[in-house]
Parts: structure tokens; sequence; C-alpha cells
């Protein structure tokens, strides 16, 4: 659900990285962070373990310059990946408008990868969204490591309403700011339609 | 969608802005702030250029989150006060109208019993304004301004 404050002249969108345990959902907004352009962005807050786990929520605020006199500001999040922590993910996808499913590439990662992608499905129609209506976009992650399934799978397996998807190594950027531009221009769209998030 | 889109108009952002300035006033408190539920920051009055308002916006809107989380569980409607105790500074957490919250802090300068009456007060107000925005907004031909935005417009955006 996007905020748009006549006022202040900004329009606020919230977009969330979701996935399974240790994806690499933090390590993307990590490097947004470490990437932006200070005046761009606000604090990164990570609520993690001492093993630096997400144990709630990262969040980065993250501003993308003006559309038609308006400032547009995202909210990016990321859910807690480890399968236990469903209740806290379900609290975060609310009021969520664009998605972000980062897949780990790892062949010993695609039923983890199929899991959370279901769970996704299941924690959003339990909020009334359906997946196929809301701005979605997938990335592969850890396409650099030397056991991964190609995309061409994991596409197949993953992608089966062939949304906008990206291949990309987090930790050194690839794809990265490819795949959240994506879901930016995903959620604008959607704003124009004028259907209200 | 389920959820209506959140929409500030001036008139109801002044309402707000007064009701949020005098609580400041009225409790001695350093910093008042309302977020909506989803983290996004409404109104803030105060001390605010010493606070990261934004952040505080987000873990607020997280914590209430958690808690209404937890009241669910206990098969409570909600949990719609907090309080947090600190060695300098108290904050108070009020659900308004379960629809936005209400941030309190404030220091020795002030008292928890001050902080409750004052805000008892406030959300009442508060939860009038929402009410008429809300309408407002359900009202047949409020326009987005996206509403003509185009592909060019979004591509300019990410020309950097």
């Amino acid at each position: 659900m996007s905020f748009i404050n006549y006022m202040a002249r900004e329009i606020n969108c919230k977009l969330v990285y979701y996935g399974p345990g240790l994806c690499g959902k933090t390590t993307n907004l990590q490097y947004i962070y470490e990437r932006t352009n200070p005046d761009h962005k606000g604090k990164m807050i990570s609520l993690a373990t001492e093993t630096e786990r997400t144990l709630f929520f990262d969040f980065l605020p993250l501003s993308l310059g003006e559309i038609r006199g308006f400032k547009t500001r995202f909210h990016l999040y990321t859910v807690p990946g480890q399968v236990f922590y469903d209740a806290s993910r379900k609290l975060i996808l609310k009021g969520v408008d664009g998605v972000i499913f980062v897949a780990d590439s790892q062949i010993e990662r695609m039923e983890a990868n199929e899991e959370s992608l279901e769970n996704l499905r299941t924690n959003l129609a339990e909020q009334g969204y359906s997946l196929e209506k809301l701005p979605f976009v997938i990335q592969y992650n850890k396409r650099d490591l030397p056991n991964v399934a190609s995309s061409d799978e994991l596409r197949q397996m993953l992608n089966k309403g062939n949304v906008p998807d990206f291949d990309a190594v987090a930790r050194t950027g690839v794809g990265v700011f490819d795949t959240l531009k994506a879901v930016a221009k995903l959620v604008l769209t959607e704003l124009r339609k004028g259907s209200g998030g | 969608m389920v959820n209506p889109q959140m929409v500030m108009y001036e008139e109801e952002f002044n309402l707000i802005q007064t009701v949020v300035d005098r609580l400041v006033r009225d409790a001695n408190a350093k910093v008042v702030f309302i977020v909506d539920k989803n983290g996004q920051l409404i109104s803030a009055s105060g001390d605010i250029d010493n606070v990261d308002t934004t952040s505080l916006a987000s873990l607020t809107a997280g914590n209430i989150a958690a808690t209404g989380g937890m009241a669910k569980l206990l098969k409570e409607q909600e949990f719609a006060t907090q309080f947090h105790e600190g060695e300098k500074a108290n904050i108070h957490i009020q659900l308004v109208g379960n629809r936005v919250i209400l941030v309190v802090i404030f220091d020795s300068k002030s008292s928890l019993g001050l902080v409750r009456l004052r805000v008892k007060k406030a959300s009442e107000e508060l939860n009038h304004v929402f009410e008429s925005l809300l309408k407002k907004v359900a009202e047949p031909g409020a326009d987005s301004p996206f509403s003509e935005i185009s592909d060019e417009d979004i591509d300019n955006l990410f020309n950097d």
C-alpha cells in the first residue's frame, strides 16, 4: 500500500525481499546501502541474531528522485528466511507494494527455493494479495558458485508467471540494482494505473 | 487489493500537525510522531533534528506488528499501548483507531501519567481526522496524481 503525501509531495512505497535462509536478501540491501549516495539513503537497520542471521527484518529507506514534482521514496525490507520465523515474515508483508524473490542458485537449495516461494504465496494470500497481481521480480543469486543450477532450470522451476528475472552475485553487486530498478518500475507503473496498491 | 491507498491531503495534514504540535507542549515531550501501521512516517514534531524519525517509524511499526501478532495468539484484539522506560528517554506508543501509531518520546521533564492523559485526548482527535481522511480517499474522483506519468518519467528516475 503506497502512501501519497500531497502535503510533503512525496510518494512512499514498500518493497520486500523474500527468499529462503541464506539466499542473500540482506546482502542485496547491504550492497545497495554501500553504493548509494548518502543524500539518497537513510540508515540501514538490521534486526539480527548474534550470528548475523536476520531475526525480524532489515530496513533501508531510499529516495529515487522526483516524478512529476513528487519525491519517490522506497522502503526496502527483508524478511527472515529461516523456516521457523514464519510469523515474522507475515508481519513484514503487510502493506507491501512490490516483492523481490531472491533464489539461491545452488542445486542443493532448490527445494528450499520452492518451499519459500510457496510460503510467499500462502502468506500473501492470507492477506488477500496474490502474487500474480503484485509487482514481482525474481533474482537468481550466487551465480558465481560452482554447484549452481542453470538459469533456465531455475526459471522453469520458479518463474512460471514469466516475471522479470535476473542473474546476480549480490556479494559483488552483479544484478542487484537491475533487480531493484525492475521492481521499482513495476510499482510505479502500477501506481499509474491508479489501482491504489 | 485489500488495503485502500493511504493518501494525505493538505487539510488533514494541517489538522494532524496541529494535534501533534500541541501534544509536544501539553505532554512536555521531546518528540511526538505519527506512523502508519506499515512504517510510513506521517507527521512529526518537537526536537526532530536529533532523532532518526524514518528508522524509528519503521521500528515502531515492526514493534506494533509483533505485539499485534502476540495479541492474536492470545485471542486478544490488540495491545493498544506500549511503554518503554530508559535511563534518560522513555517512549510511549499508542495505537490509534487500529490505523496509525502515535509515539511520544519524553524524559524526566514529563511523567508517564501526564503523557498518558494527553495521549488519550490527542488519540480521540486524531481518530476523527483519520476517519474523515479515509472517507475522502474512498470518494470517487480522488484521482492519483500518477495516472499521467509516462514510461519516460519512470525511466528518467533511473538515469544515474
